[in-house]
């Protein structure tokens, strides 16, 4: 080491420096979480189920997803064979559907392979619970966090004959 | 078929040489009508299988006549060229001359001629497949999602193989009936049909009731039970399976399970001596459906609704899981260690011939065999109880046991079955017998009142699920199921056949076999085989009437016992 570098001051001088630059710079820590990150446009959070806007649970329990979970972190209960007037054409829907927050890894595959529309890994990413039990999310409560999806295509409506059984 | 057919089928059949897509293949120039058994023309589709080459088709079906109307197995063809001699011509390099004929034909109902060209892969073909595709989804719904034949439904899998991407249909689709209840145990969705008259097929000529049949006209045409007919019959489901599209469904396995997530494991239907092949079709421990498995030696491809829809019994609330001990009122949770060291302990105690043992006909031939001798070591007396129903013309046994042919073989039920339980109440009144296993049985329901067990010094019950028995019993051992263990049934016509594992049996219980063996292990103080396959093969060495099978022979289509006549002797 040379002289100059021996003296120490002028590296104390420069790290000075760099702190006093960025103490007039614009800031870049946010007060979380009173604060937060505005998402970019497909950001992967939790996923929740959607109804349509006429209020209709989307989901059919085709159960694609349970399937393509790598994490198997999903659910699904088939309803079995119970005929209920309220789900017209499309016959089924799930009798329960859960999601196991500790395993799911946001990788966003349910929503992919949904044919239907139904599931969607929206902007939610804390997930703070006091137990493993309240980490698992039942259909009634992906249901009220996901809220209504416009569906433009309403493929099981019956355009003709609205009776039909 | 009559005595004469069969010798008809058994005369050789000449062999004609075709070609299917540039491969050279001999077929038999006939084979028996799947039906009535009268030769016919080997088909295109038929030779093709034989030569290992797969025709799509959906309305074909091996076991079932040929009707020809859904057009999926659509194939070109040439034939050689025959000059005004009927001599063929042939090309310069001296092979055949082959002319094609210009436009596509059925392979389900075109004869093979020697010398034919058989193309499956042409472009022609392809095109067709194509078009004959988009026709049959025309009105087809988007169903996929919803239905439970999705996984397995032959259409999906021919329009992602061969189909196109796009439609060209801007029209609405037709809407149809979708939940009509044909029978009480099939719903129709008439959407979904294709019109392959696979079903109306069966009816007519395999269960030989004629209701099912086409109504209508045109695009309003549907398949329906005729007025005045009810399709209700003890096989009705098979039309569930052969359905190649989600149009039948089961109402047992509707909207229970998707196909993809049951794993398949081959069974043997333990409901009658028939021993239908199946398949176990289950998950986590659940069974959701049994379906039948090919074997033409048996059940060719079906099975009967009693046989399939009765396996609820399985995962029942009042299946056994704990191995129970009672002594002085007290019932207590006991290791199979000190359960099978306490009986043993007992049996040994006691004098020979004071022990009766009643087997159920409906155990593994194994667990039949390893009764047979603790029977001998014990000199014990021995009955089962026979279980008589009602059969039918096709598959159904009157003889509700799937085993019986066991305990015949190896001598553990009276001339009469059942007939020796008067003799064993009798002998427990008067205190010549002072030991009682129950496998698989009830000695209540048998007639052995429950104030004669408490006399007994030792009242062992192994047995699936709870009964009387089970809460007289000293010592409660619980089994397992068919779908819960390996072993073999030897069915009323001398068939050893295998059934496999689906999975583990619930709880504490334990296959009978294991808990037998455990317990000759420790009455002999030598080691017994532990696994059905070393107690099969120890089995079939020692009894010549099992013509030398292993375990390993037997494979999943089973063996015929040697002869059934001359097994009774020994």
């Amino acid at each position: 080491m040379t002289l100059w570098e021996r003296l120490y001051l002028p590296t104390i001088i420069g790290g000075f420096a760099v702190s006093i630059k960025h103490f007039f710079r614009k800031k870049i820590t946010m007060r979380y979480p009173e604060e937060k990150w505005t998402l970019p446009p497909g950001y992967r959070g939790i996923p929740y189920l959607v109804k349509d806007q006429h209020g209709r649970v989307k989901c059919v329990s085709c159960q694609l997803c349970e399937f393509i979970c790598p994490p198997k972190a999903i659910k699904v209960t088939p309803p079995g064979p119970v005929d209920n007037p309220q789900v017209g054409s499309v016959e089924k829907q799930p009798r329960e559907f859960e999601i196991n927050m500790t395993r799911c890894i946001f990788c966003g595959y349910c929503q992919e392979v949904c044919p239907e529309e139904a599931i969607f890994l929206m902007d939610d990413y804390s997930m703070c619970k006091h137990s493993r039990e309240e980490m698992i999310l039942n259909m009634e409560k992906l249901l009220e966090l996901g809220g209504v999806r416009e569906d433009r295509l309403m493929k099981w409506k019956n355009k003709h004959n609205p009776q039909r059984s | 078929m009559s005595n004469e057919e069969k010798v008809q089928a058994k005369v050789e059949v000449p062999m004609i040489t075709f070609k299917v897509d540039g491969q050279t293949v001999s077929v038999p120039k006939t084979l028996p009508h799947p039906v009535t058994g009268k030769p016919e023309p080997i088909s295109i589709i038929q030779a093709c299988a034989l030569a290992g080459v797969n025709i799509p088709h959906l309305c074909y079906h091996p076991k079932l006549p040929v009707a020809g109307n859904c057009r999926m197995c659509l194939i070109e063809y040439g034939m050689p060229v025959l000059d005004r001699e009927r001599k063929p011509v042939l090309n310069p390099d001296g092979s055949p001359q082959i002319r094609r004929i210009p436009r596509q034909a059925i392979a389900c109902a075109t004869p093979v001629t020697p010398g034919m060209e058989v193309y499956t892969q042409t472009e022609g073909v392809v095109r067709a497949r194509k078009s004959v595709l988009e026709f049959l989804a025309l009105n087809h719904p988007l169903d996929c999602p919803i239905c439970d034949k999705a996984g397995e439904c032959k259409l999906q899998e021919y329009v992602h193989q061969y189909g196109q991407e796009t439609s060209h249909f801007f029209e609405t689709k037709l809407e149809k009936p979708k939940k009509k209840a044909i029978s009480s145990k099939i719903v129709l969705d008439n959407e979904r049909c294709i019109l392959c008259t696979r079903c109306v097929r069966f009816t007519d000529s395999v269960a030989k009731n004629p209701a099912l049949g086409i109504l209508n006209r045109g695009a309003l045409n549907t398949i329906s039970n005729y007025p005045g007919t009810e399709f209700e019959h003890n096989y009705t489901l098979n039309t569930v399976d052969i359905c190649p599209v989600g149009a039948l469904t089961s109402r047992d396995f509707r909207f229970q399970m998707r196909t993809w997530f049951l794993s398949e494991t081959p069974s043997i239907c333990p409901n009658c001596a028939t021993g239908c092949n199946i398949l176990i079709h289950s998950l986590k421990g659940h069974i959701y459906r049994l379906t039948p498995r090919e074997n033409d030696a048996v059940n060719s491809c079906w099975m009967c609704d009693s046989g399939r829809l009765n396996y609820k019994w399985v995962n029942d609330s009042r299946r056994l899981s704990n191995v129970l001990w009672s002594e002085a009122g007290r019932r207590d949770e006991i290791d199979w260690e000190t359960a099978i060291s306490k009986i043993s302990a007992a049996l040994k105690s006691s004098s020979k011939g004071s022990t009766a043992i009643l087997v159920s006909a409906r155990q593994s031939t194994e667990e039949i065999f390893l009764v047979s001798k603790l029977a001998k070591l014990l000199e014990a007396q021995t009955d089962s109880l026979p279980r008589i129903g009602e059969g039918d013309f096709l598959l159904l046994n009157p003889d509700m046991n799937p085993n019986s042919k066991a305990i015949e073989i190896f001598g553990l039920a009276s001339a009469t079955p059942g007939a020796n339980v008067s003799k064993i109440a009798k002998a427990i009144e008067s205190g010549a017998i002072r030991n009682l296993i129950a496998i698989g049985e009830n000695p209540v329901e048998m007639g052995i009142e429950p104030g004669l067990l408490s006399r007994l010094d030792l009242f062992v019950v192994c047995d699936i699920l709870g009964n009387k028995s089970t809460l007289e019993a000293q010592y409660l051992l619980p089994g397992a199921s068919f779908a819960e263990k390996q072993g073999t049934f030897i069915n009323a016509k001398g068939r050893v056949q295998r059934f496999g594992k689906a999975f583990d049996p619930m709880g504490e219980a334990r296959p009978e076999y294991w808990i037998l063996s455990s317990l000759l292990s420790a009455l002999t103080d030598k080691l017994w085989p532990k696994t059905p396959e070393e107690i099969f093969n120890m089995m079939a060495a020692e009894l010549p009437a099992f013509n030398g099978m292993t375990w390993a022979k037997l494979g999943t289509a089973g063996m015929n016992l040697l002869s059934t006549t001359n097994t009774t002797e020994k």
